[in-house]
């Protein structure tokens, strides 16, 4: 599959006199192939914003390259404006106007023709509230006028910022389904969010990025294989035999960790020598299932963003990849302490 | 072109530029209005009614004087010592009054006369509706930096110089537009005001051409305010940008600096003041002088001149507008979109 967005070494640097330097992005890599429907992931500053808009040129990057449906960009941008659709950030509109008057203002600059102004109000639900002015919307009302927005110009890319954002249950449904029904359309999707559940229904594929690198990419199904162990969670008839399961298997050669009221078993090939070396023993299972991982785990491991009782988190706080010093006035753990993964790990060559 | 129409049709249906115009045409329109009610054309049985007035007036001033003139002279003669406290020399005889300081106009009605007034007006027509076009350059860029219309026309059009250069391009258009519509109905309403309820003048082609020049010269003025206050607002990415600068100008060039230059001995401190310049560029030209250089105890004096002239008036206006579009393209260019 051809890619549609690529990134490499991608570097943004602020430098302040008050402040010093800050490495927002740190040689950051992405490559999304067409057709998918691909999760952009962070904790809140780690340069996914900065990452979209140095891609669309609202900011200028100090290093690293970026192609847009094989183009080179800043450079070449305005020679594929057209064929990308995008919303950054929370959705900014001129609020007297109303969201007809929005659309068709920005049909008529980028030469779309108005019909297709009311296509995508009909397709994001506002048809009927078209005519009222953008000041008297909800947040999630804006949030899909902003969608409709980005979808005026028929695009071949469409990049969306926290779409999700504000919106009810039925609309982050509707827009599941929309996002879902593009990609099947051949519309490649870039999906910013932090609604991790709905990422990992909707994406073929998630780059995960923390302090300013990649630190997790590929299929999701891959990423969250790559964050499981296979472990095996295995419940006992009597929780006071727990001890002596857990010596058995770690004597057998399996990872043992040991919960209150269970085991979690990695490092066996087949469930079923768990309930032998069991049964030899004397103890008998009540409970085999094997341990799940799903991407917000997978999220928070990776970012080392899980919240730590009686700690406050800063917004900085966040795994630093990679053996360079740490960007930034607040460094996090070292590679590989913590909860943090060692390396970025994931498809792709990474 | 379509980046063009878009932005036509944004300027007009911004509500702030609706508001705007509407007030600036009902301010302007209270003018004409004024002139109309105050004006009374002279028919020649008023002008003859005012020219006996005038001359029983005079008759009348002239009797007072002479009777005033015998008083003092009796007085004198009876050897008073106070005369010339209370009639001044001679007995006021030099001050006597002049039939012409008694102009049958002054016992009319005022009439308006369109060919020595009209010039006049065109400097209130241009100070209100650069005013009007200061706010509606400022914010039509400030309000789309700061609601993020500007972000997102950069995503449909990511050319961020030649998407400013429209936007200055359409204001100054529109502008230019509402400049000449306006303009040539503040010059109707005038002209029919002289022509059914005062005076016309006289009316040659070069008079037109003296009003036309000035008409430039106003519109001119009205354009750079209009793009000087677009490109505050556009380097502050703010429409209050543009307005607290203007607000500052005006306080640091007219009331502190002639408070302060003055009081610092600054040779022709009138040359530091906007208005001066604005003066000049309205009144072809204007002398200023240096009253430092006079020493009154010594007598008369006669301070130094300075001249300037509309084109000085022009380049100065020119610079600044030059200065503040410049930065604002500049950092257009080289800031990032935030």
């Amino acid at each position: 599959m051809a890619a549609v967005l690529e990134i490499s070494g991608l570097e943004k640097t602020y430098r302040s006199k008050r402040r010093g330097i800050r490495r927002a992005l740190d040689g950051f890599d992405m490559q999304v192939d067409a057709g998918q429907v691909h999760g952009f992931l962070g904790p809140n500053g780690s340069g996914k914003t900065t990452t979209l808009k140095a891609l669309l040129g609202l900011v200028r990057s100090t290093g690293g390259t970026m192609r847009l449906l094989g183009e080179p960009v800043p450079d070449r941008l305005p020679q594929v404006a057209g064929r990308v659709g995008a919303i950054v950030e929370s959705p900014q509109f001129f609020l007297n106007f109303t969201a007809q008057d929005t659309l068709s203002l920005l049909a008529d600059a980028g030469g779309v023709r108005r019909e297709r102004v009311t296509e995508v109000l009909e397709l994001v639900g506002l048809r009927e509230r078209a005519t009222e002015r953008v000041k008297t919307y909800s947040l999630g009302m804006k949030q899909r006028l902003a969608v409709a927005s980005a979808l005026l110009k028929s695009p071949t890319l469409l990049i969306l910022d926290e779409p999700a954002n504000g919106l009810d249950p039925g609309g982050i449904r509707e827009m599941r389904t929309l996002m879902r029904g593009l990609a099947e359309q051949g519309m490649t999707v870039v999906l910013s969010s932090h609604i991790l559940g709905e990422v990992q229904l909707i994406c073929d594929s998630v780059t995960i990025i923390s302090r300013g690198r990649r630190v997790a990419a590929g299929p999701v199904a891959e990423v969250l294989a790559q964050h499981s162990d296979g472990g095996v969670r295995v419940r006992v008839d009597a929780v006071t035999d727990l001890p002596k399961a857990a010596s058995a298997l770690s004597a057998g050669g399996a990872r043992v960790t040991t919960h209150p009221d269970h085991l979690v078993v990695g490092g066996v090939d087949r469930p079923a020598w768990i309930t032998y070396m069991l049964a030899q023993q004397g103890v008998y299972v009540s409970e085999l299932a094997p341990v799940t991982v799903d991407l917000e785990s997978v999220f928070l491991e990776l970012t080392a963003t899980a919240p730590v009782p009686g700690q406050a988190r800063q917004v900085d706080d966040s795994a630093v990849v990679g053996a360079g010093p740490a960007p930034g006035p607040h460094p996090g753990p070292p590679p590989g302490a913590g909860n943090g993964p060692a390396a970025p790990q994931g498809g792709w060559g990474v | 072109m379509s980046l063009a129409k878009a932005e036509v049709r944004r300027l007009f249906k911004r509500r702030l530029t609706r508001i705007v115009l509407i007030l600036a045409l009902l301010v302007l329109a209270a003018f004409p209005v004024g002139f109309f009610i105050s004006s009374q054309k002279a028919s020649p049985e008023t002008r003859a009614a005012a020219e006996v007035e005038a001359q029983q007036n005079f008759d009348q001033v002239s009797r007072d004087h002479n009777r005033m003139i015998e008083q003092c002279e009796a007085e004198k003669a009876g050897g008073s010592t106070t005369t010339e406290q209370m009639y001044g020399p001679n007995c006021g005889k030099d001050w006597a009054p002049t039939r012409d300081q008694f102009r049958a106009e002054d016992y009319m009605q005022y009439e308006f006369n369109f060919q020595e007034e009209f010039p006049i007006s065109l400097f209130v027509f241009s100070g209100i509706l650069a005013m009007a076009a200061f706010l509606i350059g400022a914010s039509f860029v400030g309000a789309e930096w700061n609601s993020g219309g500007m972000m997102n026309l950069l995503l449909w059009r990511p050319r961020r110089l030649p998407v400013l250069a429209t936007k200055l391009l359409v204001l100054l258009g529109g502008i230019l537009g509402v400049a000449v519509v306006f303009g040539a109905l503040w010059t109707a309403a005038f002209w029919s005001i002289g022509k059914f309820d005062g005076a016309v003048g006289k009316l040659t082609s070069g008079v037109w051409q003296s009003f036309a020049l000035d008409g430039v010269r106003g519109v001119g003025l009205i354009l750079v305010v209009a793009a000087v206050g677009f490109g505050l607002a556009s380097l502050g990415r703010h429409t209050a940008m543009a307005l607290g600068a203007a607000t500052g100008v005006f306080v640091i060039s007219e009331i502190g600096l002639r408070i302060a230059l003055p009081l610092v001995q600054v040779p022709f401190p009138d040359r530091f003041y906007l208005s001066t310049w604005a003066g000049a560029w309205f009144g072809k030209e204007m002398t200023i002088y240096n009253y430092r250089e006079c020493d009154f105890a010594q007598g008369v004096c006669n301070p130094g001149e300075m001249l300037l002239t509309w084109q000085d008036a022009g380049l100065v206006f020119g610079i600044g507008a030059v200065v503040v579009l410049g930065l604002a393209f500049w950092t257009m260019r080289r800031r990032d979109i935030t």
